[in-house]
């Protein structure tokens, strides 16, 4: 009998923990982001005081995206809604509505100037380290908001990774240091290095009169060739054109390198090459200065 | 001047030039090929095919990823199931060669798209597999050169019995064996030499170099020899003129080959020697009765 009175306050304590588990589970803000990259600050941030689901998961084009019924439930259960805002993801408020969602919606580039692109905004800010941090401070501050309870941590969590952020601006314009400045640019089709390009000073040439989309005739291929060697362009960046091929005989006619992928719009799978934004950002420059660097 | 429009966009790109080399070997090959099956009345087995590849494609791709070989292999053992079932079919029942091969190209298609979607992506499998006229690297270039040889050495082989075969099909019967076995051998060239031009120059291209030229060749001659001679000349000319054409107006090279092959057969249809409308309107006057 003794013994079961000495057991029982073990015991109650056991149960309590078991209890507690689930519990605590249930109080983290449920926190849903339109595509990985916002993911994954939120999770650097958030640490494991949220829940972070992604709609655009990895490897997919949030520019491409259609909302699933599947979305709409996640969305109806967030607590939070984090989004880039700039015109990147046109199809949200139309989901909200289908949802019912009553989720307050944070748009992460809240204080950034944009660059404009034609007419439009151009929303891929996250693409230079600078503004990255800008979205981690408006994350922070919508996470306080919404659980003040874990302030501390959220806050704490925070301020480390601006700190490696900070970091990693300071890295990439080092290693840019390393080009010689008349070989910092590249011709590429991608267009979501604007922000990249103003801050780091390398310049994105777009291949003249090309769209990704359609067949190039040879008069565009002739072009890019003539421009290539016209300005001595030393890397050709285009991946994302339909034939690899293709690329490959403009730079043997061309003598410019061809660089490897560039990540621009979404991070891979765990496993993958760029699981996390810094390690994204790492790969990119290490693929820039790996073609220009002599 | 001159020079400068026709000669200098190929003096001065490989691109070009290797394009070009591209266009004339893959017109010697599907020149003949095209004239058969015209003969045969089987012109539209080159569309048929495009997508009977399907499966095949997407198998190789969830064995191993986006891989070209594999998806290219897997294409051609597709398709190859495919010719030689409605062959087979054909030969065996009374069900005519068009209309079996349309009902096992749509059931490949059927099988492919449900491939695809179990693996749930929504990558186009086809878009990779087509290639471009204007990328020729070192293999792509020597697999359409090789190609071109293997098909004209095959026909040589089975020129004899396919002739026969495709004018008076019951003659051939009666006095030789040959007929059927000539028969899955073309099919199978033509299996080859779709999916490698599909894989090499894109769809477009490689079906419309077939039928295309075949089509005009028609309209000058009665005579199988000529024919074949007709259509892989006019095959080279609207690759030649195509790629120029191409240059200087920023038409995609494929659709502007195919845009001068059809002009060249608007021109035989209204001029051509053999059965064309001006020529039956208005007959010489060296017919007199």
């Amino acid at each position: 009998m003794s013994m079961h009175k000495r057991l029982l306050p073990v015991l109650s304590l056991l149960l309590g923990l078991v209890i507690a588990t689930p519990a605590s589970a249930e109080t983290r803000p449920n926190v849903v982001t339109s595509f990985s990259i916002l993911a994954d600050f939120v999770r650097q941030v958030g640490g494991d005081k949220v829940s972070v689901t992604s709609l655009v998961g990895p490897d997919s084009d949030v520019h491409v995206y259609t909302p699933t019924p599947h979305d709409a439930k996640d969305v109806g259960a967030a607590q939070l809604l984090i989004v880039n805002g700039l015109g990147l993801e046109g199809w949200l408020p139309r989901l909200q509505q289908a949802s019912g969602s009553k989720a307050p919606i944070v748009v992460a580039t809240q204080g950034i100037t944009p660059r404009k692109r034609g007419s439009d905004a151009d929303p891929h800010a996250w693409q230079s380290v600078g503004n990255a941090m800008v979205y981690v401070r408006n994350i922070r501050d919508a996470l306080v908001a919404a659980d003040p309870a874990d302030a501390v941590v959220v806050k704490a969590n925070a301020a480390r990774y601006l700190a490696e952020l900070d970091a990693l601006d300071r890295e990439v314009r080092a290693e840019i240091e390393k080009i010689p400045a008349e070989r910092r640019k590249v011709i590429s089709t991608h267009d979501a290095f604007g922000y990249f390009a103003e801050a780091y000073g390398i310049q994105f040439i777009a291949p003249l009169g090309v769209s990704t989309e359609t067949e190039p005739s040879a008069r565009d291929v002739a072009e890019i060739i003539a421009q290539v060697r016209k300005a001595r362009i030393p890397a050709v960046f285009l991946e994302n054109f339909n034939d690899d091929r293709l690329v490959g005989r403009i730079a043997a006619e061309t003598g410019a390198r061809i660089g490897g992928t560039l990540y621009s719009d979404a991070l891979s799978e765990e496993k993958g090459p760029v699981p996390t934004y810094i390690a994204m950002v790492r790969h990119n420059i290490r693929a820039l200065t790996s073609a220009l660097v002599r | 001047m001159l020079r400068e429009v026709l000669i200098a966009p190929f003096s001065d790109f490989e691109f070009m030039r290797r394009a070009l080399a591209a266009v004339v070997a893959l017109s010697l090959g599907s020149g003949p090929i095209g004239v058969f099956l015209m003969l045969r009345r089987m012109s539209l087995v080159g569309d048929a095919m495009a997508h009977a590849i399907l499966p095949g494609a997407a198998i190789g791709f969830l064995l191993s990823g986006l891989n070209l070989f594999a998806m290219t292999t897997g294409g051609m053992i597709a398709g190859f199931a495919v010719a030689l079932l409605s062959g087979l079919v054909s030969r065996s029942t009374g069900l005519k060669e068009d209309a079996s091969l349309a009902t096992f190209y749509l059931a490949s298609l059927a099988i492919g798209v449900t491939i695809v979607s179990v693996k749930g992506t929504n990558i186009d499998l086809l878009h990779v597999l087509f290639g471009n006229i204007l990328a020729m690297d070192d293999p792509t270039l020597l697999m359409v050169a090789s190609n071109a040889t293997i098909t004209l050495v095959v026909l040589a082989v089975i020129y004899r019995p396919l002739v026969v075969e495709s004018v008076d099909p019951l003659f051939l019967r009666t006095v030789s064996r040959a007929g059927a076995p000539a028969h899955l051998i073309f099919l199978g060239l033509i299996v080859v030499n779709l999916v490698n031009g599909f894989q090499a120059l894109g769809t477009l291209l490689a079906v419309g170099l077939m039928i295309l030229p075949a089509g005009i060749a028609r309209f000058w001659s009665r005579d199988i020899t000529p024919m074949i001679c007709i259509a892989v000349s006019a095959a080279i000319v609207s690759g030649y003129v195509g790629l120029v054409l191409s240059f200087q107006t920023r038409i995609p090279s494929g659709p502007a080959i195919i845009l001068v092959a059809s002009l060249l057969y608007l021109g035989s249809v209204l001029f051509g020697r053999v059965g064309g409308v001006l020529p039956q309107l208005f007959p010489g006057r060296h017919l007199e009765a």
